[in-house]
């Protein structure tokens, strides 16, 4: 059978107009999420309250024990449940498949995110912290401006390590029929039973992505390591 | 807002005549496991070899693996489970890609969820292994070397053996990720635990009994698996080595 080049062409614009906006601005703004719960997470590993602690740890080795798949799945159920009973509406509220997908990935990859930043916390010497207080900072202040930030960069190639894990695991969003890129590729496979060029395509666009990214990153690396 | 819980669903009969929606679950379950552990066959014996090929002083080996590590490395899995599903059959020859299409349901998308899933994972298993590898002290290869060992004996008596034991955690860790990346079936039409939970939420209408049920057999299972990994993980252990926990890797 002859690869069909043509049908790439001609789907262009939807392609990438309008599914590998949805990946890529899904990808941004769960790294953002993610990141920053994530990070809370991890102080809360940290801290010193034992019921604290034990909840974030509970909440992260729960999704890390769960396949990322019925996660998609539990959220695009559970959150319209949830916006009514946040806007006291009798009625499940419609919630598209966006925001849902952006409030499961910020929440699933918290837990990974979380687990860096405590590696990334705990990677600071003590003193750092003792320092802090013996200058008169509170807790707070300590983590924000002496702690977090070091932690940060120590940290930033194993975070964007991980975002281009979530960014590959976007395109599971595939099973709740959200038309991200790779669900954007199957619709037009489908309609002109073109799924050898398409899918072929598709994995070769991730590729592209993914693996530039992780050169930049690789070049970030090598940069922090003679830094420091 | 209220949601109903109707947990007796699970006792009930599924459309499909089997027996419970229980026993729907299990089964899937056994789907899960049964995809997942031969994918873990193929995931530790290529990884294991790339792995070692990448560790080598061979320079087209190295880059060879190299080059296998980064193509599966970066294409997500679930395109993937696609290539092997809809595009791998077409480009084999004719008669073996009907036979593989033509094969009855579960095997038709069981056999192509494997071998992602195994390939998918081997190139994980291989960079534990090079790491392993790359963790012994240079001396151990020298040892060998000064003994007259030749390169394949170094690595089969010494390095792979301590290698092996070193990283047995880290593939702990992969082998649960195996089996929650065999979720991705679904989508190629296997019905594991999570597509079966997916299916008794639409003959049921019961969303949340079927996706908890789920999520308490995940996670029993999970804890099996460590309980059992912790005791293999106790025995092999090298003696005077610290336990290792290596640096924080991103992944899942």
């Amino acid at each position: 059978m002859g690869f069909d080049f043509d049908v790439i062409q001609r789907s262009w614009g939807y392609l990438f107009r309008e599914g590998m906006t949805f990946t890529l601005t899904l990808t941004a703004l769960a790294m953002v999420g993610g990141i920053v719960f994530g990070t809370l997470l991890a102080m809360m590993r940290l801290a010193n309250n034992r019921i604290v602690s034990g909840f974030a740890g509970a909440y992260v080795n729960f999704m890390r024990s769960i396949p990322l798949v019925l996660v998609i799945f539990w959220f695009f159920f559970l959150v319209p449940y949830i916006g009514a009973w946040v806007v006291r509406s009798p009625e499940p509220i419609k919630v598209g498949a966006f925001y849902s997908a952006l409030i499961t990935f910020t929440m699933f990859e918290a837990a990974y995110y979380c687990e860096i930043m405590r590696a990334g916390i705990q990677s600071i010497p003590r003193g750092q912290v003792w320092s802090g207080y013996a200058l008169g900072l509170t807790y707070g202040q300590t983590m924000a401006q002496v702690v977090l930030p070091q932690a940060f960069r120590n940290m930033l190639p194993v975070l964007l390590t991980q975002t281009i894990i979530l960014f590959q695991d976007t395109s599971l969003v595939y099973v709740i029929s959200a038309t991200d890129f790779l669900g954007a590729a199957a619709k037009v496979a489908n309609r002109d039973y073109r799924l050898v060029e398409m899918y072929t395509f598709a994995a070769v666009v991730y590729f592209v992505i993914s693996y530039g990214l992780s050169m930049l990153v690789k070049r970030l690396q090598d940069r922090i390591a003679i830094v420091r | 807002m209220q949601y109903n819980w109707h947990w007796r669903v699970l006792v009930e009969a599924e459309p499909g005549g089997t027996g419970t929606y229980l026993q729907y679950l299990i089964v899937g379950l056994g789907w899960t496991l049964v995809t997942a552990l031969a994918a873990w066959v193929i995931a530790l014996s290529v990884g294991a070899i790339v792995g070692t090929l990448r560790t080598t002083p061979l320079k087209w080996a190295v880059r060879l693996g190299n080059l296998y590590v980064e193509i599966f490395r970066n294409v997500p899995l679930i395109v993937q489970m696609f290539l092997w599903f809809f595009v791998v059959p077409e480009l084999l020859p004719e008669a073996i890609g009907d036979w593989i299409k033509q094969m009855p349901p579960p095997w038709s998308s069981y056999l192509p969820a494997v071998m992602c899933l195994g390939i998918f994972t081997s190139v994980r298993v291989a960079e534990q292994v090079r790491a392993g590898i790359n963790s012994l002290p240079r001396g151990q290869r020298m040892a060998g070397t000064a003994m007259g060992l030749t390169e394949a004996q170094t690595y089969r008596f010494v390095i792979l053996p301590q290698a092996f034991r070193i990283i047995l955690p880290p593939l702990t860790s992969e082998f649960m990720n195996i089996i929650k990346n065999s979720s991705v079936a679904l989508t190629i039409g296997l019905l594991e635990l999570t597509g079966r939970a997916r299916a008794m939420q639409e003959f049921s209408f019961r969303v949340f009994e079927a996706f908890t049920a789920a999520t308490v057999i995940y996670l029993i299972t999970n804890l099996l698996v460590v309980l059992m990994m912790r005791a293999l993980e106790k025995k092999v252990r090298v003696p005077g080595l610290i336990a290792v926990g290596g640096a924080p890797m991103a992944g899942h």
